[in-house]
């Protein structure tokens, strides 16, 4: 049975507020999710008063901004900052997204910052993703070939072909469409989730790929797919604007017509 | 590691519905109530067909203003049901999924609802 409300040590409590200092008339409250693994608190909402004026136009500006000049501790993942590695995904505003390629300007009124949705916290912002890699790993994401040393060198694709990989090879991982979706918040467990049923059709769809049957099968079980209610909070969410939703459903289709 | 011990992040409680979200979990609820609906209507007709007394009774029921309230919101969840459920097999069948079209069809089948609600009311009313 789904667990609607949060675990007790989960409860957020109310935490600190840093007043601005530099007299600025351009201010923006920003609550981040904090929690800390060092201490034995529940996870709080720390009020950030950031100056505007001085800020870059993303949301992960704001977060190098608290983090340089209001509150060293402030943990976050990030890399490349330009939406091409998936690290910095998190819940911007009530919708997951890349802080890197998400403009600020568009949010009215407070920002709110959480981790990714029902996840276990590692420290702050950052979520454990340890079980999204793991059924990555279990729909064997790699090319499956019987040929052999020269024929393996280069595997001819045609344009077309090619281009049914178009909406789907773009997928980085960031995890925003898994982590927005319901049925995956109560079946984490056994679902695997819009992130991975992607990257499965990706494998099912590659014209070179010769275990397309297999993967079908593999995949074809009540809870790993049709958990699926197509809820759409997964294409609502994707940062890259892939469509998750389309791929299972392309998946079941596969399943009902072969 | 072991992160059992750790706070789970906010899920329901942040995340913002959304048009798409929102239907389906009214899908699901309209859905229990029209099953618990027939089961109701259905053991009505049983109980005129050993008392006639209760066919009687039924329609002062239905006649008064809370009954009438009952029947419209009768006609929505079916209507929504009915209509949602379209939307669901134009899915199935692969099409729909583009995030502006699936807003549209979502709105569309919102305001349908309450528009086939009203009209499946006055038509019984013409009827009856």
């Amino acid at each position: 049975m789904a667990e609607f409300s949060l675990p007790s040590n989960s409860k957020i409590i109310k935490g600190d507020y840093y007043q601005d200092k530099t007299g600025s008339k351009n201010i923006k409250k920003v609550n981040v999710y904090r929690w800390n693994p060092e201490d034995d608190k529940n996870p709080r909402i720390d009020t950030f008063e950031v100056d505007m004026s001085n800020c870059g136009p993303k949301v992960l500006d704001i977060l190098f901004k608290i983090k340089n000049e209001l509150d060293p501790s402030l943990t976050f993942r990030r890399s490349c900052a330009h939406g091409v590695c998936g690290s910095c995904a998190m819940n911007v505003d009530g919708v997951n997204t890349l802080s890197c390629i998400k403009s600020h300007s568009d949010i009215k009124g407070d920002l709110n910052i959480y981790p990714l949705p029902h996840l276990r916290v590692v420290k702050d912002l950052i979520g454990d993703l340890s079980n999204l890699y793991k059924q990555y790993e279990s729909i064997q994401p790699w090319l499956k070939t019987s040929k052999t040393s020269k024929e393996k060198e280069e595997i001819i694709q045609s344009q077309k072909d090619r281009s049914k990989l178009d909406g789907y090879y773009e997928c980085i991982l960031c995890a925003c469409c898994s982590t927005s979706c319901p049925s995956y918040w109560w079946n984490g467990d056994k679902y695997l989730g819009p992130a991975v049923l992607l990257q499965a059709y990706r494998w099912i769809n590659d014209s070179r790929d010769e275990e397309k049957n297999e993967r079908l099968k593999k995949v074809a079980d009540e809870l790993k797919l049709y958990r699926c209610h197509t809820i759409m909070n997964c294409t609502n969410s994707c940062p890259k604007g892939l469509n998750p939703a389309k791929a299972i459903a392309s998946i079941k289709k596969m399943l009902a017509t072969s | 590691m072991n992160y059992n011990k750790n706070p789970l992040t906010p899920h329901l409680q942040v995340y913002r519905w959304q048009i798409s979200s929102l239907l389906s979990i009214t899908h699901r609820i309209v859905g229990v109530v029209n099953f618990l609906l027939m089961i109701l209507f259905c053991s009505w007709l049983i109980l005129i067909f050993l008392n006639q007394d209760f066919l009687v009774l039924g329609k002062e029921v239905f006649a008064s203003f809370f009954g009438n309230f009952i029947i419209l919101s009768v006609c929505w969840t079916f209507s929504f049901f009915v209509l949602n459920e379209i939307r669901h097999l134009v899915w199935d069948l692969g099409y729909g999924f583009d995030v502006k079209i699936s807003k549209i069809s979502g709105f569309a089948v919102l305001i349908g609802s309450f528009v086939l609600a009203v009209i499946i009311y006055k038509l019984g009313g013409f009827f009856l």
